[in-house]
Parts: structure tokens; C-alpha cells; sequence
């Protein structure tokens, strides 16, 4: 495929979003904005306790209170109690335990769902909660992941036998040999800590039986309106053509709006049950347990390299939590990870293996990176204490190994051909402003003089892998779905444009990109351009959003079906002229005869031909419009450099960023202001692992940062501004030349950050920090490096 | 049911409401005035902020009836035939990704320039520092508040 796009005028423009005007002005349809006459509000009856047998349910108390109309158990649904299911069975042999929509007999984590309620007023509704009793006999919870392998361990689901959900090994090369032919080893254990993804967006659904036929129409705060329509039919036999699912404005998501829930299947079969429409809206303390987490792994990593900084191979064993249940696609996590291990390196041999493990604990699930920022996190740390053991410049081990910009295409150990990069390009670039020799000297000078606050650099030269997939490839890795996307573009008969596309956004500014690439390939106005997204009913086809896959897959269907309305409106142009079509030539939306500037016309002209079909060639049929789905060649790879200098004091552990620095190259760019505010965002949550955020829960299965003032998400005092800049290797996978950068922030910093944390620290003989680095557990590792306890 | 007045986004109100139902609910689901979210339940997150008698507050954290008598601006009143500067420097400098945290920071950013017209980056961090924005990282935001605070300077000249 080669991009026919002749005259670029808006992409690689900063144009500012057409989405703002409404939500800078409060004129949004969020999901909880939507009001249906006559709809039930429901509330859930959540576990408190984290792991129990349900002896007994009592709801009359609550069926007799005012405005309740009905309560309902699993025992009341019977054949209605859906079962959730999980899309990535990874494995042949996997564990599989049913997740029932409305928890039968057993309750597997705080916040398991044991009842609805409906009442006609949200206020109603929660009152009633308190009016069913329900009686539990506690089990014993399972939280830790390695005593939950142990011998005669208590069993999440006692039926499965284990609380092993799955175990894999994939050998590349020969690590055993690799290993012998090394001098250095290094080995390291990093947690992964639990993350609850917190989209400031709680997530709400609002299902109507009223649609036309019969129809029932489910708006749900989703990151995926397509295929939650597929999962919906399936789960509920609903048939798929009787649902119809919008995703309205929806306030962030990060993976965890990437999901079937339980709410939303709740709600479409108790309206269609009922007859009414039925509406739930989350608490935020609701989705602190209910909405999955992210990340939640232990690992074990093993680096072995010649005593010139030669890497020979790389293992890595981890431990995965799956949490009680599979949700659609937690299995296949660390999956995603598993291919970016090796990062930007060259090797011999690299050695993946994975256990996961059910606990009595919230779910989890792909978040912002699913996989690349635990793998990019393993390798750039591991790469950081190799450097120290090896008495070497973090960044010139990084040299010695990284793939240098001749070596592309190049193919991984772990299998991937990574499409293009410039390592060296963006290093230089991040060194240049980030001030490293000055920086270096600084951080001398107070380790001399024994200053309390201490300074670190932290370095992660990352790549992570976009355009999330190639069907066959996800069809070989057991993936139940494609990784193709659609687009639809009509040239209506007064010259506007309606641009149908399949990706669904949640943030990310898709109707501003979009117009961009379409009005370079179509030739209109951008602001004549109007993006349908997020409804089956109006976009019908589509894989939305996630993995950075919307520009990567998605701006290649833009591409092309934009590329068939120009060839359609070419013949036509070429009819009215009495040209041949090979004479023309297509310049900012005009068709004109070469050598003769008088004999013209545009693609507005053409459509409005198209439309009134008066005189268009014999056979052609009417209306301008072009289709295009489009299954991506391969992944692209962008990467980047970031670089943080993090102050500590070694008397309170408080660890302040205070410079931080990232160059990234994303491939060409479509719009460089919303590539750069990814970068930020991206950047802030992955420093928001490193310093902030972590899901804690007690021995008992509770989980003690249940609220956003216990789970630390970042707040604007708690963060630096950041230098930003970018380089450009323009992808060879994508026509477009774009690579993808949702979550490529996200995957580096972290790193970098507790890179950072442990350089400022390491000649006090530190040589890890776990996260979050809190001041608390900075300054516990200080005291036991210097008491010996961590050599 | 308790009879308040509340002049809101500068329509006079009237209602009865249920003495327990806060603020934002009545603005939301009695008032239809829905361009204000809630995005928790224990006034961390402040995507309810709204002005009331010129302060900027969180509406999940007062009760409807304790408004009584006072005037309160929401997003949705925050233009006044054209935007407010701070709308315009949000928009300019891209200080909004998904949005959901962008009313209530719209209104904390008013109400930091009313207090503070010239501020310093570190005090627009510590100003809104209980307005969480899960998207932008924040860098965007400080730099369309100093936009909005020589915006609104330029105009007072």
C-alpha cells in the first residue's frame, strides 16, 4: 500500500481540538447525563469480605421499602445470570473458573455481586441496599501469589482443584548456554505493584428497550461500544442484531473502560426483562473494587552479559495475579508483555516463563500498556544494576546493545521485527536537554560533601510495540478477535464529509486527527469533516480503541477509504470533462486537466454529480463514498529516551522529580500537540507507579486504598513540568508513516523514575526501592542498606 | 422537603428539595445542569467544582439546602456571551484530554486567577492541587492558567 496523500496541509499541524468547544463549555453527554423516562435505577449488593460462602440472603426488607421494585439474586435470575467470558485462553490447558454476573453460593473478592436492586430514584435504590441481609461464612482469603501455589494452600475457586490459572514457558535460543558463556549474572526481584486505573470518569451504563423493533440500545462509558455488542449477545443470547451500543463522551479509560462488566450485562437483561429502561451509575469507592486493576505481578529477572557489557541472554519468570476471576482478557497481560522483554537489545537467548495465580482480590486487566510498561520496566532496571555491576555508564551499556539505526528491520529474540528506530538520534537529543554531564557533576558534588538530599539520574531507552494486530497474529496467540479497523468516508451532495470510523475515543482527540489525515487525502476543509465514532447503530463496524492501535490500525483504513473516494471522484471528474482520468491530477480537493488550468473541478462538484446521478459514467453507481477495513501489515515499535533527575532526601525519603526529559519518536506525526499531551499523561501515570499509587490490601482480602484519598493518583503539586521533544522515523508498516503513542509515557517513566531513585541512593549501598516509592519505603530501604540488610 | 432560592448561571431558582440531597445532584438531576460531573464520592477529585457567591466549591460536598440564597456559576454559566480567558487558554494550549475533570478545573482556574491574577507556576500547582486530571499530566493545565492570567491582564489594560 503507498499513501497517495499529494499535498499535505494539515497533518503534522498542531490544529487545536474540535472537541473542546463542547467540553470546555459543559455541553457533554456523559453516560450518567442520560436521562430515560421511566428508567429503574440500580444499585448492587457488594461483598464486604473478601472470600466467604453466602449462607443466606433476606431482601424482603428491601422489596418493602418505598420505590423498590424489584431485588434480584442469582437465584431470581436463574438462566439470566450471564457468565462473563474470557476471550484469551492462553494456554491449552488453562484454568477457567465460570464468572457468574450475580455471585452463586460463593463470594471471591470485596466488591463480588451478590444482588440488584431497582428502584425508580438513584436515592431509592441505595437506601434499599441497606435492606438485604445478607449472611456470609467466611473463607479464608488468598492474597499472596506464592503461598497461593503452595501445597494446601486455601483455594479461590475450590472446584478448579488449584489456584493456578495457567503456567507457560517460551525458550528463544539457548539462555542455559548463554548463561555459561557470560561473565556477569544479575538478578533481581520486581514488584509490580497492583494499580487501580482511575479514569476520572467513573463508569455508568443506560440500556433502553425502546429502540426502534425492539431494539434494545445500551450507552455504556466504554472504550469498546463494538465489541461490548459482540460480548453482550453472547453472553446474554441476546441477539446481536437486536443491540445497539453508544459510547457517548466518555472521560478516560486506560484500559479499564476495555472491558465486559457485570453492570453492563445486569442492566441490558434486567430492561429487557422488565421492559424498562434501567440505568447504574459507579460510586467512585464502587470502582475502586468493581472496575479491574492493572499490573499485579511478581518478577524474576535474570541478566547475564560479558565483562565488556555484552549482553548473552535474559529470564524472566513471573508471577501474575489474575485476581478472582478472569475478566475478558487478564490472562493474556503478561502475554503482551511477554514480547518487549528484551526491549531494545540484542541477544542470544531470552527465556520467558509465566504462572498466574487466582487470588480473592478485584480482577485484573489490561492497563495504560497492558504488558510493555512491566516489561520495559524489568529490562531497564535490570539494565541499571548491570551497569553498576559492571562499574559502567548506564547509557553506554545501553550502546553497547541497543540495535543501532542501520540494523532495521530487525528481528528480535523474542520474534518481533521491529519496523524502524533511531536510538542514537533520540539519546542524543534527551542528553542535549536534559544538561547529563552537568547533572553527573551535580550529583558528585553532593555525594562528596554528604548532602542530605542526594541526586539521581534515571535513564529508560524504551520501545514498546503499537498497532495491536496483525488477525493471524492474534489468531496464533489464541486471541478470539481481530486487530483489523474500518472507516467509511462520505462526500455528501452539498460537498461536507461524514468520516465513519470504527476506533472509539475516550480522551484522544479522534476527531481532530481524523479530520486532519481525511482533509490531507479528500481535500476539504477540516472543519467540514464530521467524525461518527462510538455507536453501532452508526458506525457498524469496528475493533475501537486500546493499545494504541486507533491511529496505528485505525489512520490506515482513514487512508484508504479516503484514497477510494478520490479514485471514485476521479472517473467521475474525468466523465464531466471529457478527459481521461489519467490526464488529471488531484490538488487540494480539485481535479484538474494537466497543461489546461481551465478545465476543472472539485470534489465538492463531483459529489453533488454523484448524488443527482445525471450523467456519471455507464455502470457507475451513484452517491461519493469509500469503505476501507483495513488488517495491519505488522506492529510498528516507537521508543524513545527519557531521562529524570530525582532528588532524595535521605532523611525523609521524599523523592521529588525534578527534571525530566523524554524525546520520543512516535513516527510521522498527525497532529503534534496531541502527541505531546500523551506524552504528558502517559509520563504522569507512569510516574504516579513509580512514586504514588498502589493498590494495598490487608491479610484479610480488604483493600485499604478504597478511596481517592488512600490511592494517591497524582495531583498537579505533585508533578514537575516536562521537557518534551521529539524525533521522527517515519514507521515502513504504516502508510502514513505513524507509529502510535497512547501509552508509550506510561511504559518509560517508571523506569526512569525509580532508575533515578536508586542512582541517587546506590553508594548508601542501595540498590532497589519497591514501588510506589513513598517516602516511608525510600527511606526504610535507606536504613537497611546501611544496617547491611540489602547489600 | 425544604423550599430554597439559588440564582443559578444567573436563571433565579425556586424548588423544593429533600434536605439530604447535595448540591450537585440537584444541579444535575433536578436542574438538568449535567455539564457538571461527579467523579468520587469523598471530595478528592473536584470534577464538581462550581463557583458559588464568586468561590469556587466542591458541589458533591454541600448540601443543596445549604446554597440556599446564594449565587452559584457553573461550566455551563462560566461563558458570558463569549468564553471566559481561562476557557480560551484551556482550548489554545490543549490543557484538556477526555475532559471530565475540565469543569471543575475550569472554575478552580477562575477562581486561583480572582485571588491571584499573576501566580507562579508552583502556586497554580498548589492551587489546584484538589482538582485531580487523570489525562494531562497536568503541564498543559499550568501553562493555559499562566495564558489565562496575561490573557485577563491584557484585557484589564
Amino acid at each position: 500500500m503507498t499513501a497517495t496523500v499529494e499535498h499535505v496541509a494539515n497533518i503534522g499541524r498542531p490544529l487545536r481540538r474540535k472537541e473542546d468547544a463542547r467540553l470546555l463549555t459543559g455541553q457533554t453527554q456523559w453516560t450518567d447525563s442520560i436521562k430515560l423516562p421511566g428508567a429503574l435505577h440500580m444499585t448492587l449488593v457488594r461483598s464486604p469480605v473478601a472470600h466467604a460462602r453466602i449462607t443466606s440472603v433476606d431482601k424482603s426488607a428491601a422489596e418493602a421499602m418505598p420505590n423498590v421494585v424489584a431485588v434480584f439474586t442469582a437465584a431470581d435470575l436463574g438462566d439470566l445470570n450471564a457468565r462473563i467470558p474470557c476471550v484469551w485462553p492462553v494456554t491449552d490447558d488453562i484454568v477457567m473458573p465460570e464468572f457468574p454476573v450475580l455471585a452463586i453460593d460463593e463470594v471471591r473478592h470485596v466488591g463480588d455481586v451478590v444482588a440488584a436492586v431497582l428502584a425508580t430514584d438513584a436515592a431509592s435504590a441505595e437506601d434499599a441496599l441497606e435492606g438485604v441481609h445478607v449472611e456470609y461464612d467466611t473463607l479464608p482469603a488468598v492474597g499472596d501469589l506464592e503461598a497461593a501455589l503452595a501445597d494446601g494452600a486455601s483455594l479461590v475457586h475450590s472446584s478448579a482443584g488449584t489456584n493456578q490459572c495457567y503456567t507457560m514457558n517460551v525458550p528463544n535460543g539457548d539462555y542455559a548456554a548463554a548463561k555459561a558463556a557470560s561473565d556477569v549474572v544479575v538478578s533481581r526481584r520486581f514488584i509490580q505493584q497492583r494499580l487501580i486505573p482511575s479514569p476520572m470518569e467513573p463508569r455508568a451504563v443506560a440500556v433502553s428497550p425502546m429502540g426502534t423493533s425492539g431494539e434494545l440500545t445500551v450507552w455504556s462509558a466504554t472504550q469498546i461500544p463494538h465489541v461490548l455488542r459482540v460480548l453482550l449477545a453472547l453472553s446474554t443470547g441476546i441477539p446481536e442484531n437486536r443491540l445497539r451500543v453508544i459510547a457517548p463522551d466518555v472521560g478516560g479509560g486506560f484500559g479499564a473502560k476495555l472491558q465486559l462488566y457485570r453492570e453492563e450485562i445486569l442492566a441490558l437483561v434486567l430492561a429487557n426483562k422488565l421492559g424498562r429502561p434501567v440505568k447504574w451509575t459507579e460510586t467512585r469507592s464502587e470502582n475502586m473494587v468493581a472496575t479491574h486493576h492493572g499490573r499485579g505481578q511478581i518478577q524474576d529477572i535474570e541478566i547475564a552479559a560479558t565483562k565488556d557489557g555484552i549482553l548473552k541472554g535474559l529470564k524472566v519468570t513471573l508471577t501474575a495475579d489474575m485476581g478472582a476471576y478472569l475478566q475478558i482478557i487478564t490472562p493474556g497481560i503478561p502475554l503482551l508483555g511477554m514480547f518487549m522483554y528484551n526491549g531494545i537489545y540484542k541477544m542470544d537467548a531470552y527465556d520467558f516463563s509465566c504462572t498466574a495465580v487466582f487470588t480473592t482480590k478485584t480482577p485484573t486487566d489490561a492497563y495504560r500498556g497492558a504488558g510493555r510498561p512491566e516489561s520495559t520496566y524489568a529490562i531497564e532496571r535490570i539494565m541499571d544494576e548491570l551497569a553498576a555491576e559492571l562499574g559502567m555508564d548506564p547509557l553506554g551499556l545501553r550502546r553497547k546493545n541497543w540495535i543501532t539505526h542501520e540494523e532495521f528491520p530487525y528481528t528480535t529474540i523474542a520474534g518481533l521485527t521491529y519496523d524502524t528506530g533511531n536510538y542514537e538520534a533520540a539519546t542524543a537529543r534527551a542528553l542535549e536537554l536534559f544538561g547529563y554531564d552537568e547533572l553527573r557533576a551535580e550529583q558528585k558534588r553532593r555525594r562528596d560533601s554528604g548532602d542530605v538530599v542526594q541526586l539521581g539520574i534515571g535513564v529508560s531507552t524504551f520501545t514498546e510495540m503499537c498497532g495491536l494486530a496483525p488477525s493471524r497474529t492474534l489468531g496464533a496467540l489464541k486471541y478470539v478477535a481481530g486487530g483489523w479497523e474500518n472507516c467509511t468516508i462520505r462526500v455528501l451532495p452539498l460537498g461536507k464529509v461524514e468520516l465513519v470510523t470504527g476506533t472509539s475515543p475516550h480522551g484522544q482527540g479522534h476527531e481532530t486527527a481524523w479530520s486532519q489525515i481525511a482533509a490531507d487525502v479528500i481535500g476539504v476543509p477540516v472543519e467540514d469533516i464530521e467524525i461518527i465514532h462510538g455507536d453501532t447503530g452508526r458506525a457498524p463496524y469496528g475493533m475501537d480503541t486500546y493499545g494504541s492501535r486507533s491511529l496505528a490500525v485505525g489512520g490506515q483504513a482513514i487512508l484508504r477509504a479516503g484514497e477510494k473516494v478520490v479514485e471514485k471522484a476521479k472517473l467521475i471528474a474525468a466523465h464531466q470533462m471529457e478527459a481521461n482520468p489519467d490526464d488529471l491530477e488531484f490538488v487540494d480537493g480539485a481535479f484538474r486537466v494537466k497543461g489546461d488550468p481551465e478545465r476543472s473541478t472539485t470534489i465538492q462538484a463531483v459529489a453533488f454529480e454523484a448524488f443527482t446521478a445525471h450523467n456519471l459514467p455507464d455502470g457507475m453507481e451513484p452517491t461519493l463514498s469509500g469503505e476501507s477495513t483495513v488488517d495491519p501489515a505488522d506492529f510498528s515499535f516507537p521508543h524513545g529516551t527519557h531521562l529524570a533527575a530525582i532528588e532524595v532526601d535521605t532523611e525523609t525519603g521524599k523523592a521529588t522529580v525534578r527534571k525530566y526529559v523524554c524525546v520520543d519518536d512516535v513516527g510521522v506525526q498527525i497532529n503534534p500537540m496531541i502527541v505531546e499531551g500523551q506524552v504528558h499523561g502517559g509520563v504522569a501515570q507512569g510516574i504516579g507507579q513509580a512514586l504514588y499509587e498502589g493498590a494495598e490490601y490487608d491479610d484479610d482480602g480488604n483493600l485499604l486504598t478504597a478511596t481517592l484519598a488512600d490511592y494517591l493518583i497524582p495531583s498537579a503539586a505533585d508533578l514537575p513540568s516536562f521537557i518534551t521533544d521529539q524525533t521522527v522515523t517515519p514507521s515502513t508498516t504504516h502508510p502514513l508513516g505513524t507509529k502510535g503513542v497512547g501509552e508509550a509515557g506510561a511504559i518509560a517513566s517508571t523506569p526512569a523514575i525509580i532508575n533515578g531513585v536508586v542512582d541517587a541512593l546506590r553508594h548508601l549501598g542501595v540498590t532497589d526501592v519497591t514501588m510506589p516509592a513513598t517516602p516511608e519505603a525510600v527511606w526504610r530501604t535507606i536504613v537497611a542498606a546501611q544496617s547491611g540488610a540489602q547489600a | 422537603m425544604a423550599r430554597i432560592a439559588v440564582t443559578v448561571d444567573g436563571t433565579a431558582r425556586e424548588a423544593d428539595v429533600e434536605p439530604r440531597t447535595l448540591l450537585v445532584h440537584w444541579l444535575r438531576d433536578d436542574l438538568g445542569l449535567v455539564g457538571t460531573p461527579v467523579g468520587c464520592d469523598t471530595s478528592n477529585c473536584g470534577s464538581c467544582t462550581v463557583m458559588i457567591d464568586g468561590r469556587s466549591a466542591k458541589s458533591c460536598s454541600l448540601l443543596a439546602v445549604q446554597a440556599d440564597g446564594t449565587q452559584i456559576t457553573t461550566i455551563q454559566g462560566a461563558a458570558n456571551g463569549e468564553w471566559h480567558p481561562v476557557q480560551v487558554a484551556f482550548k489554545d494550549c490543549h490543557a484538556l484530554q477526555c475532559g471530565y475533570c475540565t469543569p471543575g478545573m475550569v472554575v478552580a482556574a477562575i477562581d486561583l486567577l480572582s485571588e491571584n491574577p499573576d501566580p507562579s507556576e508552583a502556586e497554580i500547582r498548589e492551587g489546584l492541587r484538589g482538582n485531580l486530571c487523570r489525562c494531562t499530566g497536568y503541564h498543559n493545565i499550568v501553562k493555559a492558567v499562566q495564558q489565562a492570567s496575561e490573557l485577563m491582564k491584557e484585557a484589564a489594560k
